[in-house]
Protein backbone atom coordinates (compact mmCIF):
# COMPACT_ATOMS: atom_id res chain seq x y z
CA UNK A 1 0.00 0.00 0.00
CA UNK A 2 1.40 3.49 -0.76
CA UNK A 3 2.20 5.10 2.16
CA UNK A 4 0.29 8.59 2.28
CA UNK A 5 2.43 11.08 4.45
CA UNK A 6 -0.56 13.05 5.36
CA UNK A 7 -1.80 10.08 6.57
CA UNK A 8 1.37 8.86 8.55
CA UNK A 9 1.61 12.38 10.26
CA UNK A 10 -2.02 12.43 11.38
CA UNK A 11 -1.86 8.90 13.05
CA UNK A 12 1.97 9.54 14.68
CA UNK A 13 0.72 13.11 15.94
CA UNK A 14 -2.86 13.10 17.19
CA UNK A 15 -1.84 9.34 18.71
CA UNK A 16 0.67 11.17 20.43
CA UNK A 17 -1.48 13.89 21.48
CA UNK A 18 -4.48 12.02 22.54
CA UNK A 19 -1.89 9.54 24.84
CA UNK A 20 -0.63 12.82 25.76
CA UNK A 21 -4.46 13.88 26.79
CA UNK A 22 -4.94 10.42 28.46
CA UNK A 23 -2.23 10.52 30.86
CA UNK A 24 -2.63 13.92 31.74
CA UNK A 25 -6.37 13.27 32.48
CA UNK A 26 -5.03 10.03 34.32
CA UNK A 27 -2.16 11.46 36.65
CA UNK A 28 -4.67 14.53 37.47
CA UNK A 29 -7.17 12.16 39.17
CA UNK A 30 -5.03 9.32 40.40
CA UNK A 31 -1.75 10.76 41.07
CA UNK A 32 -3.23 14.63 42.31
CA UNK A 33 -1.10 16.30 39.97
CA UNK A 34 -1.47 19.38 40.28
CA UNK A 35 -3.18 21.82 37.84
CA UNK A 36 -0.42 24.07 37.86
CA UNK A 37 -1.09 27.09 35.11
CA UNK A 38 2.03 26.48 33.04
CA UNK A 39 1.54 22.99 32.65
CA UNK A 40 -1.92 23.16 31.54
CA UNK A 41 -1.21 25.35 29.05
CA UNK A 42 1.87 23.71 27.70
CA UNK A 43 0.33 20.11 28.01
CA UNK A 44 -2.91 20.26 27.39
CA UNK A 45 -1.81 23.48 24.65
CA UNK A 46 -0.03 20.89 22.89
CA UNK A 47 -2.38 17.53 22.65
CA UNK A 48 -4.35 20.49 21.19
CA UNK A 49 -1.54 20.95 18.65
CA UNK A 50 -1.24 17.59 18.12
CA UNK A 51 -5.02 16.35 17.63
CA UNK A 52 -6.50 19.00 15.47
CA UNK A 53 -2.94 19.13 13.68
CA UNK A 54 -3.23 15.53 12.84
CA UNK A 55 -7.02 16.01 11.97
CA UNK A 56 -6.01 19.05 9.64
CA UNK A 57 -3.14 16.90 7.93
CA UNK A 58 -5.63 13.96 7.55
CA UNK A 59 -7.56 16.10 4.93
CA UNK A 60 -4.62 16.59 2.74
CA UNK A 61 -5.16 13.58 1.05
CA UNK A 62 -8.43 14.25 0.51
CA UNK A 63 -9.51 14.94 -2.77
CA UNK A 64 -11.98 17.22 -1.90
CA UNK A 65 -11.05 18.54 1.78
CA UNK A 66 -14.20 21.38 1.54
CA UNK A 67 -16.48 18.22 2.04
CA UNK A 68 -14.67 16.57 4.98
CA UNK A 69 -17.90 17.45 7.30
CA UNK A 70 -19.65 14.85 5.23
CA UNK A 71 -17.46 11.90 6.92
CA UNK A 72 -19.30 12.44 9.90
CA UNK A 73 -22.41 11.40 8.46
CA UNK A 74 -22.41 6.85 8.04
CA UNK A 75 -21.34 5.99 11.54
CA UNK A 76 -23.47 2.92 11.34
CA UNK A 77 -21.06 0.85 8.66
CA UNK A 78 -17.80 3.15 8.65
CA UNK A 79 -15.09 3.25 10.87
CA UNK A 80 -13.55 6.02 9.14
CA UNK A 81 -16.83 7.87 9.94
CA UNK A 82 -16.71 6.51 13.33
CA UNK A 83 -13.11 8.27 14.02
CA UNK A 84 -14.10 11.30 12.84
CA UNK A 85 -17.39 11.77 15.15
CA UNK A 86 -14.85 10.12 18.18
CA UNK A 87 -12.37 12.69 17.32
CA UNK A 88 -14.64 15.70 17.27
CA UNK A 89 -16.67 14.31 20.26
CA UNK A 90 -13.36 14.47 22.20
CA UNK A 91 -13.32 17.92 21.97
CA UNK A 92 -15.98 18.82 24.57
CA UNK A 93 -14.86 16.86 27.25
CA UNK A 94 -11.09 17.99 26.87
CA UNK A 95 -12.01 21.72 26.49
CA UNK A 96 -13.66 21.35 29.80
CA UNK A 97 -10.83 19.48 31.28
CA UNK A 98 -8.70 22.17 29.65
CA UNK A 99 -11.30 25.28 31.13
CA UNK A 100 -10.98 23.63 34.82
CA UNK A 101 -7.52 23.27 34.78
CA UNK A 102 -6.37 26.34 32.94
CA UNK A 103 -9.25 29.28 34.06
CA UNK A 104 -10.34 27.80 37.31
CA UNK A 105 -6.79 26.11 38.59
CA UNK A 106 -9.32 22.55 39.06
CA UNK A 107 -8.67 19.11 37.89
CA UNK A 108 -10.27 17.09 40.26
CA UNK A 109 -13.76 16.31 41.05
CA UNK A 110 -16.20 17.53 38.09
CA UNK A 111 -13.10 18.23 36.35
CA UNK A 112 -11.52 15.05 37.07
CA UNK A 113 -14.90 13.27 36.06
CA UNK A 114 -14.94 14.93 32.77
CA UNK A 115 -11.06 14.51 32.37
CA UNK A 116 -11.83 10.34 32.75
CA UNK A 117 -14.33 10.77 29.57
CA UNK A 118 -11.73 12.92 27.99
CA UNK A 119 -9.28 9.47 28.49
CA UNK A 120 -11.87 7.14 27.35
CA UNK A 121 -12.59 8.86 24.28
CA UNK A 122 -9.18 9.23 23.16
CA UNK A 123 -8.65 5.58 23.16
CA UNK A 124 -11.88 4.93 21.45
CA UNK A 125 -10.58 7.53 18.73
CA UNK A 126 -7.17 6.23 17.93
CA UNK A 127 -9.00 2.06 18.26
CA UNK A 128 -11.73 3.77 15.52
CA UNK A 129 -8.35 4.68 13.48
CA UNK A 130 -6.95 1.20 13.76
CA UNK A 131 -10.38 -0.26 12.81
CA UNK A 132 -10.11 1.84 9.61
CA UNK A 133 -7.32 -0.76 8.79
CA UNK A 134 -8.35 -3.54 10.44
CA UNK A 135 -11.71 -4.16 8.74
CA UNK A 136 -10.52 -4.40 5.52
CA UNK A 137 -10.70 -8.35 4.23
CA UNK A 138 -8.11 -7.04 1.28
CA UNK A 139 -5.34 -6.44 3.13
CA UNK A 140 -3.96 -9.69 4.94
CA UNK A 141 -1.41 -8.13 7.20
CA UNK A 142 -4.10 -5.72 7.95
CA UNK A 143 -7.23 -7.45 8.97
CA UNK A 144 -5.29 -8.91 11.66
CA UNK A 145 -6.90 -8.58 15.66
CA UNK A 146 -3.72 -6.96 17.24
CA UNK A 147 -4.04 -3.81 14.41
CA UNK A 148 -6.19 -1.49 17.11
CA UNK A 149 -4.77 -2.63 20.24
CA UNK A 150 -1.15 -1.60 18.73
CA UNK A 151 -1.84 1.42 17.50
CA UNK A 152 -3.88 2.35 21.36
CA UNK A 153 -0.25 1.10 22.72
CA UNK A 154 1.50 2.86 20.49
CA UNK A 155 -0.60 5.81 21.62
CA UNK A 156 0.05 5.65 25.02
CA UNK A 157 3.74 4.47 24.67
CA UNK A 158 4.24 7.99 22.52
CA UNK A 159 1.90 10.29 24.44
CA UNK A 160 3.53 8.79 27.81
CA UNK A 161 7.15 9.52 26.87
CA UNK A 162 6.07 13.20 25.59
CA UNK A 163 3.57 13.58 29.08
CA UNK A 164 6.84 12.46 31.43
CA UNK A 165 8.52 15.18 28.82
CA UNK A 166 6.28 17.74 29.88
CA UNK A 167 6.70 17.10 33.98
CA UNK A 168 10.21 16.87 34.40
CA UNK A 169 10.40 20.02 31.83
CA UNK A 170 7.94 21.82 34.35
CA UNK A 171 9.50 20.17 37.50
CA UNK A 172 6.68 17.65 38.30
CA UNK A 173 9.02 14.51 38.45
CA UNK A 174 6.81 11.69 39.43
CA UNK A 175 8.70 8.54 39.31
CA UNK A 176 5.93 5.74 39.38
CA UNK A 177 4.63 7.14 36.17
CA UNK A 178 8.11 6.87 35.01
CA UNK A 179 8.09 3.21 35.50
CA UNK A 180 4.61 3.32 33.95
CA UNK A 181 6.10 4.42 30.78
CA UNK A 182 8.28 2.30 30.55
CA UNK A 183 6.27 -0.60 31.09
CA UNK A 184 3.82 0.79 28.00
CA UNK A 185 6.94 1.08 25.91
CA UNK A 186 8.13 -2.37 26.66
CA UNK A 187 4.26 -4.02 26.54
CA UNK A 188 3.81 -2.17 23.08
CA UNK A 189 6.60 -3.62 21.81
CA UNK A 190 6.12 -6.91 22.84
CA UNK A 191 2.62 -6.34 21.09
CA UNK A 192 4.32 -5.16 18.09
CA UNK A 193 6.43 -8.34 17.92
CA UNK A 194 3.46 -10.36 18.42
CA UNK A 195 1.69 -8.69 15.35
CA UNK A 196 4.72 -9.25 12.99
CA UNK A 197 4.85 -12.51 13.36
CA UNK A 198 1.21 -13.37 12.93
CA UNK A 199 1.70 -11.18 9.97
CA UNK A 200 4.60 -13.22 9.35
CA UNK A 201 2.59 -16.52 9.66
CA UNK A 202 -0.67 -16.02 8.14
CA UNK A 203 -0.88 -18.23 4.74
CA UNK A 204 -0.25 -16.46 1.57
CA UNK A 205 -2.71 -18.95 -0.20
CA UNK A 206 -4.43 -16.60 -2.30
CA UNK A 207 -3.01 -16.17 -6.45
CA UNK A 208 -3.38 -15.33 -9.35
CA UNK A 209 -4.83 -18.47 -10.51
CA UNK A 210 -7.84 -18.03 -7.53
CA UNK A 211 -7.92 -14.15 -8.47
CA UNK A 212 -9.22 -14.86 -12.22
CA UNK A 213 -10.64 -18.09 -11.30
CA UNK A 214 -7.87 -19.54 -14.04
CA UNK A 215 -5.76 -22.11 -12.02
CA UNK A 216 -7.73 -24.65 -13.00
CA UNK A 217 -6.42 -24.70 -16.46
CA UNK A 218 -2.20 -23.98 -14.99
CA UNK A 219 -0.77 -21.46 -13.64
CA UNK A 220 -1.40 -18.05 -14.22
CA UNK A 221 1.16 -15.82 -15.99
CA UNK A 222 0.41 -12.10 -16.86
CA UNK A 223 0.82 -11.94 -21.12
CA UNK A 224 -0.47 -8.51 -21.25
CA UNK A 225 -1.26 -5.39 -18.77
CA UNK A 226 -4.27 -3.63 -19.38
CA UNK A 227 -2.47 0.03 -19.75
CA UNK A 228 1.41 1.09 -20.66
CA UNK A 229 1.76 3.14 -17.58
CA UNK A 230 1.11 2.31 -13.71
CA UNK A 231 -2.59 3.32 -13.25
CA UNK A 232 -4.38 4.69 -9.67
CA UNK A 233 -5.37 0.84 -8.67
CA UNK A 234 -1.37 -0.04 -8.89
CA UNK A 235 -0.03 3.54 -8.19
CA UNK A 236 -2.33 3.44 -4.48
CA UNK A 237 -2.58 -0.77 -3.79
CA UNK A 238 0.91 -1.85 -5.91
CA UNK A 239 3.58 -0.47 -3.30
CA UNK A 240 5.42 -2.79 -1.51
CA UNK A 241 8.95 -3.21 0.52
CA UNK A 242 11.59 -5.63 -0.38
CA UNK A 243 11.28 -8.09 2.11
CA UNK A 244 14.90 -7.51 2.74
CA UNK A 245 14.18 -4.11 3.51
CA UNK A 246 11.67 -4.81 5.48
CA UNK A 247 13.39 -7.04 7.81
CA UNK A 248 16.00 -3.98 8.44
CA UNK A 249 13.48 -1.15 8.82
CA UNK A 250 11.73 -3.26 11.62
CA UNK A 251 14.77 -3.40 13.58
CA UNK A 252 15.45 0.31 13.25
CA UNK A 253 12.24 0.99 14.61
CA UNK A 254 12.25 -1.67 17.58
CA UNK A 255 15.53 -0.24 18.54
CA UNK A 256 15.07 3.48 17.90
CA UNK A 257 11.47 3.51 18.42
CA UNK A 258 11.43 1.09 21.72
CA UNK A 259 15.13 0.13 22.86
CA UNK A 260 16.86 3.23 23.39
CA UNK A 261 13.92 5.63 24.74
CA UNK A 262 13.21 2.44 27.31
CA UNK A 263 17.08 2.34 28.43
CA UNK A 264 17.13 6.37 28.34
CA UNK A 265 14.21 6.25 30.72
CA UNK A 266 15.32 3.53 32.45
CA UNK A 267 18.65 5.68 33.07
CA UNK A 268 17.14 8.55 34.43
CA UNK A 269 14.98 6.65 36.71
CA UNK A 270 17.87 4.30 38.57
CA UNK A 271 20.24 7.39 38.58
CA UNK A 272 19.12 10.91 38.52
CA UNK A 273 21.45 13.31 37.58
CA UNK A 274 22.44 16.15 35.52
CA UNK A 275 21.09 14.09 32.34
CA UNK A 276 18.16 13.72 33.32
CA UNK A 277 16.03 16.11 30.64
CA UNK A 278 18.64 15.62 28.03
CA UNK A 279 18.25 11.86 27.79
CA UNK A 280 14.19 12.18 28.49
CA UNK A 281 14.02 14.50 25.14
CA UNK A 282 16.56 11.86 23.57
CA UNK A 283 13.84 9.38 24.31
CA UNK A 284 10.66 11.34 23.27
CA UNK A 285 12.59 12.28 19.86
CA UNK A 286 13.18 8.26 19.68
CA UNK A 287 9.71 6.96 20.43
CA UNK A 288 8.69 9.82 18.30
CA UNK A 289 10.56 9.12 15.05
CA UNK A 290 10.26 5.17 15.87
CA UNK A 291 6.16 5.44 15.82
CA UNK A 292 6.62 7.57 12.58
CA UNK A 293 8.88 4.59 11.06
CA UNK A 294 6.43 1.79 12.18
CA UNK A 295 3.35 3.52 10.73
CA UNK A 296 5.41 3.80 7.29
CA UNK A 297 6.47 0.40 7.31
CA UNK A 298 2.74 -0.78 8.47
CA UNK A 299 1.89 0.66 4.89
CA UNK A 300 4.55 -0.44 2.78
CA UNK A 301 4.36 -4.26 4.17
CA UNK A 302 0.85 -4.18 3.27
CA UNK A 303 0.09 -6.31 0.37
CA UNK A 304 -3.57 -5.72 -1.36
CA UNK A 305 -5.44 -8.97 -3.26
CA UNK A 306 -5.86 -6.51 -6.23
CA UNK A 307 -2.04 -7.15 -6.99
CA UNK A 308 -2.91 -10.39 -8.10
CA UNK A 309 -3.88 -9.06 -11.07
CA UNK A 310 -0.64 -7.38 -11.84
CA UNK A 311 1.74 -9.74 -11.56
CA UNK A 312 1.79 -10.59 -7.50
CA UNK A 313 2.54 -15.02 -7.31
CA UNK A 314 0.78 -14.73 -3.93
CA UNK A 315 -1.06 -12.53 -1.02
CA UNK B 1 -26.95 5.93 3.07
CA UNK B 2 -23.95 3.66 3.17
CA UNK B 3 -25.94 0.79 5.18
CA UNK B 4 -26.81 -1.90 2.21
CA UNK B 5 -30.54 -2.09 1.12
CA UNK B 6 -32.55 -5.31 1.76
CA UNK B 7 -30.86 -7.97 -1.28
CA UNK B 8 -32.70 -6.30 -4.02
CA UNK B 9 -34.69 -9.04 -6.85
CA UNK B 10 -33.15 -7.56 -9.50
CA UNK B 11 -29.98 -8.38 -9.92
CA UNK B 12 -28.40 -6.14 -13.02
CA UNK B 13 -24.68 -7.16 -14.00
CA UNK B 14 -22.51 -8.48 -16.77
CA UNK B 15 -21.76 -11.74 -17.95
CA UNK B 16 -18.30 -12.43 -19.41
CA UNK B 17 -17.63 -14.82 -21.90
CA UNK B 18 -13.66 -16.02 -21.15
CA UNK B 19 -14.01 -17.85 -24.58
CA UNK B 20 -14.52 -15.82 -27.03
CA UNK B 21 -12.95 -12.56 -25.66
CA UNK B 22 -9.91 -11.55 -27.95
CA UNK B 23 -8.42 -8.80 -25.75
CA UNK B 24 -9.47 -5.90 -28.52
CA UNK B 25 -10.36 -3.48 -25.94
CA UNK B 26 -13.42 -2.13 -27.67
CA UNK B 27 -15.44 -2.38 -24.65
CA UNK B 28 -12.37 -0.40 -23.07
CA UNK B 29 -12.56 2.38 -25.33
CA UNK B 30 -16.20 2.72 -25.75
CA UNK B 31 -16.92 2.41 -21.63
CA UNK B 32 -14.25 5.71 -21.77
CA UNK B 33 -15.99 7.43 -24.65
CA UNK B 34 -19.54 6.96 -23.02
CA UNK B 35 -18.73 7.56 -19.74
CA UNK B 36 -16.17 10.52 -19.89
CA UNK B 37 -19.48 12.67 -20.92
CA UNK B 38 -21.95 10.27 -19.07
CA UNK B 39 -22.84 10.03 -15.39
CA UNK B 40 -19.28 10.08 -14.20
CA UNK B 41 -18.31 13.08 -16.34
CA UNK B 42 -15.12 13.66 -17.02
CA UNK B 43 -13.19 10.68 -16.82
CA UNK B 44 -9.69 12.77 -16.80
CA UNK B 45 -6.27 11.65 -18.47
CA UNK B 46 -3.09 12.86 -16.89
CA UNK B 47 0.02 13.28 -19.15
CA UNK B 48 -1.62 11.94 -22.38
CA UNK B 49 0.69 12.89 -25.23
CA UNK B 50 3.80 12.82 -22.55
CA UNK B 51 5.99 10.28 -20.91
CA UNK B 52 4.19 8.92 -18.68
CA UNK B 53 -0.06 8.70 -19.38
CA UNK B 54 -2.47 7.33 -16.90
CA UNK B 55 -6.13 8.09 -16.45
CA UNK B 56 -9.33 6.89 -14.84
CA UNK B 57 -11.18 4.06 -16.76
CA UNK B 58 -13.73 2.16 -15.69
CA UNK B 59 -12.82 -1.15 -17.34
CA UNK B 60 -9.40 -2.68 -17.98
CA UNK B 61 -8.10 -5.80 -19.97
CA UNK B 62 -5.52 -8.01 -18.46
CA UNK B 63 -4.01 -11.18 -20.71
CA UNK B 64 -2.87 -13.83 -18.85
CA UNK B 65 -1.08 -16.70 -20.39
CA UNK B 66 -2.87 -19.74 -18.72
CA UNK B 67 -1.05 -23.53 -18.36
CA UNK B 68 2.13 -25.13 -19.94
CA UNK B 69 3.73 -26.35 -23.29
CA UNK B 70 1.59 -27.81 -25.76
CA UNK B 71 -2.09 -27.12 -23.48
CA UNK B 72 -1.43 -23.38 -22.59
CA UNK B 73 -3.55 -20.33 -23.50
CA UNK B 74 -3.90 -17.02 -23.87
CA UNK B 75 -6.97 -15.67 -21.62
CA UNK B 76 -8.22 -12.07 -22.03
CA UNK B 77 -9.98 -11.01 -19.42
CA UNK B 78 -11.95 -7.62 -18.63
CA UNK B 79 -12.08 -6.66 -15.39
CA UNK B 80 -14.41 -3.78 -13.98
CA UNK B 81 -17.08 -3.28 -11.34
CA UNK B 82 -18.67 -6.03 -10.31
CA UNK B 83 -21.90 -4.93 -8.69
CA UNK B 84 -21.47 -7.10 -5.33
CA UNK B 85 -24.35 -8.25 -3.41
CA UNK B 86 -22.54 -7.16 -0.25
CA UNK B 87 -19.61 -4.70 -1.29
CA UNK B 88 -17.33 -3.26 1.55
CA UNK B 89 -16.59 -0.19 -0.99
CA UNK B 90 -20.43 0.91 -0.43
CA UNK B 91 -19.99 -0.02 3.73
CA UNK B 92 -16.47 1.77 4.48
CA UNK B 93 -17.62 5.40 2.82
CA UNK B 94 -17.61 7.58 5.47
CA UNK B 95 -20.25 10.17 3.40
CA UNK B 96 -22.63 8.06 2.23
CA UNK B 97 -21.23 8.81 -1.64
CA UNK B 98 -21.22 5.22 -2.38
CA UNK B 99 -24.19 3.21 -2.25
CA UNK B 100 -25.94 0.28 -3.76
CA UNK B 101 -29.14 1.01 -5.41
CA UNK B 102 -32.31 -0.98 -4.32
CA UNK B 103 -34.13 -1.01 -7.15
CA UNK B 104 -31.61 -2.94 -9.50
CA UNK B 105 -28.26 -3.44 -6.94
CA UNK B 106 -25.83 -1.04 -9.03
CA UNK B 107 -23.07 0.45 -6.81
CA UNK B 108 -22.81 3.85 -7.74
CA UNK B 109 -20.73 6.87 -6.52
CA UNK B 110 -22.64 10.21 -5.91
CA UNK B 111 -19.85 12.62 -7.48
CA UNK B 112 -21.06 15.49 -5.74
CA UNK B 113 -20.74 13.98 -2.34
CA UNK B 114 -17.82 11.67 -2.58
CA UNK B 115 -14.57 13.65 -0.48
CA UNK B 116 -11.94 11.42 -2.33
CA UNK B 117 -10.27 9.71 0.64
CA UNK B 118 -10.17 6.80 -1.53
CA UNK B 119 -10.97 3.97 1.21
CA UNK B 120 -13.36 2.60 -1.22
CA UNK B 121 -11.00 1.55 -3.15
CA UNK B 122 -9.02 -0.28 -0.31
CA UNK B 123 -11.56 -2.24 0.46
CA UNK B 124 -12.68 -3.61 -3.04
CA UNK B 125 -10.76 -6.46 -3.73
CA UNK B 126 -10.87 -6.19 -7.53
CA UNK B 127 -9.46 -3.10 -8.02
CA UNK B 128 -12.65 -1.53 -9.76
CA UNK B 129 -12.16 2.16 -8.49
CA UNK B 130 -9.96 4.32 -9.42
CA UNK B 131 -9.10 7.70 -8.63
CA UNK B 132 -9.61 10.71 -10.84
CA UNK B 133 -6.92 12.79 -9.91
CA UNK B 134 -8.46 15.82 -11.74
CA UNK B 135 -11.70 16.20 -10.37
CA UNK B 136 -10.87 14.79 -7.30
CA UNK B 137 -13.52 11.70 -6.49
CA UNK B 138 -13.83 8.46 -6.71
CA UNK B 139 -14.92 7.02 -10.60
CA UNK B 140 -16.75 3.16 -11.28
CA UNK B 141 -18.48 1.68 -13.76
CA UNK B 142 -21.89 2.73 -13.33
CA UNK B 143 -23.39 -0.22 -15.50
CA UNK B 144 -24.14 2.57 -17.94
CA UNK B 145 -27.11 3.67 -15.57
CA UNK B 146 -27.70 6.48 -18.44
CA UNK B 147 -27.77 4.33 -21.33
CA UNK B 148 -30.21 1.02 -19.81
CA UNK B 149 -33.17 2.91 -18.53
CA UNK B 150 -32.73 5.69 -21.46
CA UNK B 151 -35.70 6.56 -23.47
CA UNK B 152 -34.28 8.52 -25.52
CA UNK B 153 -32.34 5.71 -27.16
CA UNK B 154 -33.59 2.88 -29.57
CA UNK B 155 -34.48 -0.02 -27.27
CA UNK B 156 -31.40 -1.99 -28.46
CA UNK B 157 -29.05 0.38 -27.43
CA UNK B 158 -30.38 0.17 -23.71
CA UNK B 159 -27.10 -1.74 -22.77
CA UNK B 160 -24.03 -0.97 -21.14
CA UNK B 161 -21.56 0.62 -24.23
CA UNK B 162 -18.84 -2.48 -23.66
CA UNK B 163 -21.77 -4.48 -24.49
CA UNK B 164 -23.24 -3.10 -27.24
CA UNK B 165 -19.18 -2.66 -28.51
CA UNK B 166 -18.26 -6.19 -28.16
CA UNK B 167 -17.41 -7.40 -31.70
CA UNK B 168 -17.53 -11.13 -30.34
CA UNK B 169 -20.33 -11.10 -27.69
CA UNK B 170 -18.20 -11.68 -25.39
CA UNK B 171 -20.41 -9.27 -22.97
CA UNK B 172 -23.78 -10.09 -21.94
CA UNK B 173 -26.04 -7.75 -19.70
CA UNK B 174 -28.99 -9.02 -17.55
CA UNK B 175 -31.01 -9.70 -14.52
CA UNK B 176 -28.77 -11.92 -12.46
CA UNK B 177 -31.75 -12.12 -9.88
CA UNK B 178 -34.34 -13.91 -12.21
CA UNK B 179 -33.68 -17.41 -13.04
CA UNK B 180 -35.24 -17.52 -16.31
CA UNK B 181 -33.12 -14.76 -17.93
CA UNK B 182 -30.88 -15.41 -20.61
CA UNK B 183 -27.58 -14.40 -18.90
CA UNK B 184 -28.53 -16.60 -15.99
CA UNK B 185 -29.41 -19.74 -18.38
CA UNK B 186 -25.85 -18.83 -19.63
CA UNK B 187 -24.44 -18.80 -16.59
CA UNK B 188 -25.89 -22.06 -15.40
CA UNK B 189 -24.98 -23.76 -18.86
CA UNK B 190 -21.27 -22.83 -19.11
CA UNK B 191 -20.76 -22.69 -15.36
CA UNK B 192 -20.75 -19.00 -14.31
CA UNK B 193 -18.50 -18.35 -11.61
CA UNK B 194 -17.70 -15.95 -9.21
CA UNK B 195 -14.37 -13.83 -8.98
CA UNK B 196 -12.78 -14.66 -5.34
CA UNK B 197 -15.93 -16.14 -3.87
CA UNK B 198 -13.83 -16.30 -0.39
CA UNK B 199 -13.55 -12.62 0.16
CA UNK B 200 -17.59 -12.76 0.79
CA UNK B 201 -18.32 -9.94 -1.56
CA UNK B 202 -20.91 -11.83 -3.14
CA UNK B 203 -20.15 -10.48 -6.97
CA UNK B 204 -23.35 -10.23 -9.35
CA UNK B 205 -20.98 -10.27 -12.14
CA UNK B 206 -19.99 -13.60 -13.34
CA UNK B 207 -16.99 -15.15 -15.84
CA UNK B 208 -17.87 -17.79 -18.03
CA UNK B 209 -14.69 -19.94 -18.17
CA UNK B 210 -13.21 -20.48 -21.43
CA UNK B 211 -14.48 -23.88 -23.46
CA UNK B 212 -11.91 -27.37 -23.45
CA UNK B 213 -9.41 -26.97 -25.77
CA UNK B 214 -10.63 -29.32 -28.84
CA UNK B 215 -7.32 -30.36 -30.23
CA UNK B 216 -8.79 -33.83 -31.75
CA UNK B 217 -11.12 -32.07 -33.89
CA UNK B 218 -9.15 -29.67 -35.67
CA UNK B 219 -5.80 -31.39 -36.08
CA UNK B 220 -5.95 -31.98 -39.59
CA UNK B 221 -6.56 -36.03 -40.23
CA UNK B 222 -4.72 -38.07 -42.73
CA UNK B 223 -4.93 -36.77 -46.48
CA UNK B 224 -7.29 -38.90 -48.12
CA UNK B 225 -5.46 -40.99 -51.04
CA UNK B 226 -7.82 -40.59 -54.25
CA UNK B 227 -8.53 -43.51 -56.33
CA UNK B 228 -6.33 -43.13 -59.81
CA UNK B 229 -8.20 -41.41 -62.14
CA UNK B 230 -9.44 -43.97 -64.78
CA UNK B 231 -8.33 -43.10 -68.68
CA UNK B 232 -10.33 -43.65 -71.88
CA UNK B 233 -7.84 -42.27 -74.16
CA UNK B 234 -10.14 -40.45 -75.90
CA UNK B 235 -8.90 -37.57 -78.42
CA UNK B 236 -10.62 -34.70 -75.63
CA UNK B 237 -8.23 -36.16 -73.02
CA UNK B 238 -4.81 -36.10 -74.89
CA UNK B 239 -5.84 -33.12 -75.91
CA UNK B 240 -6.55 -31.93 -71.95
CA UNK B 241 -2.97 -33.97 -71.09
CA UNK B 242 -0.95 -32.00 -73.86
CA UNK B 243 -2.33 -28.26 -72.38
CA UNK B 244 -1.64 -29.84 -69.02
CA UNK B 245 1.70 -30.70 -69.65
CA UNK B 246 2.57 -27.94 -71.84
CA UNK B 247 1.11 -25.20 -68.92
CA UNK B 248 2.65 -26.62 -66.57
CA UNK B 249 6.42 -25.88 -67.72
Amino acid sequence: MHPAYSVILFTTASGAGYGLLFWLAILSVFDNLPADLTLGMAGLGLAFALISGGLLSSTAHLGRPERAWRAFSQWRTSWLSREGIAAVATFVPFGLFAFGWIMLGQNQGIFGFVALIAAAMSIITVWCTGMIYQSLPTIRAWHQPLVSPVYVALSLASGGVLALTLLRLFGHESEDFGWVVVTFLAASLLLKRVYWSFIDAAPRDRTSGTATGLGRFGRVRPLEAPHTQANFVMREMGYAIARKHAAKLRMIVQLIGFVVPFLALVLTLTAAGPLTLPLTILGLLAVMFGVALERWLFFAEAQHVVTLYYGAEAA
Amino acid sequence: MTSLPAPSAKKLGLVIDLDTCVGCQACATSCKEWNTSGYSAPLSDHDPYGADPHGAWLNRIHAYDVGKGATSRTVHFPRSCLHCETPACVTVCPTGASYKRAEDGIVLVNPDTCIGCKLCSWACPYGAREYDYADGVMKKCTLCVDRIYNETLDPQDRVPACVKACPTGARHFGDLGDESSAVSQLVKAREGYDLMPEMGYKPVNKYLPPRPRRDAATTPSTPSTAAPVKTDGSATEKLFAWADKLLSR
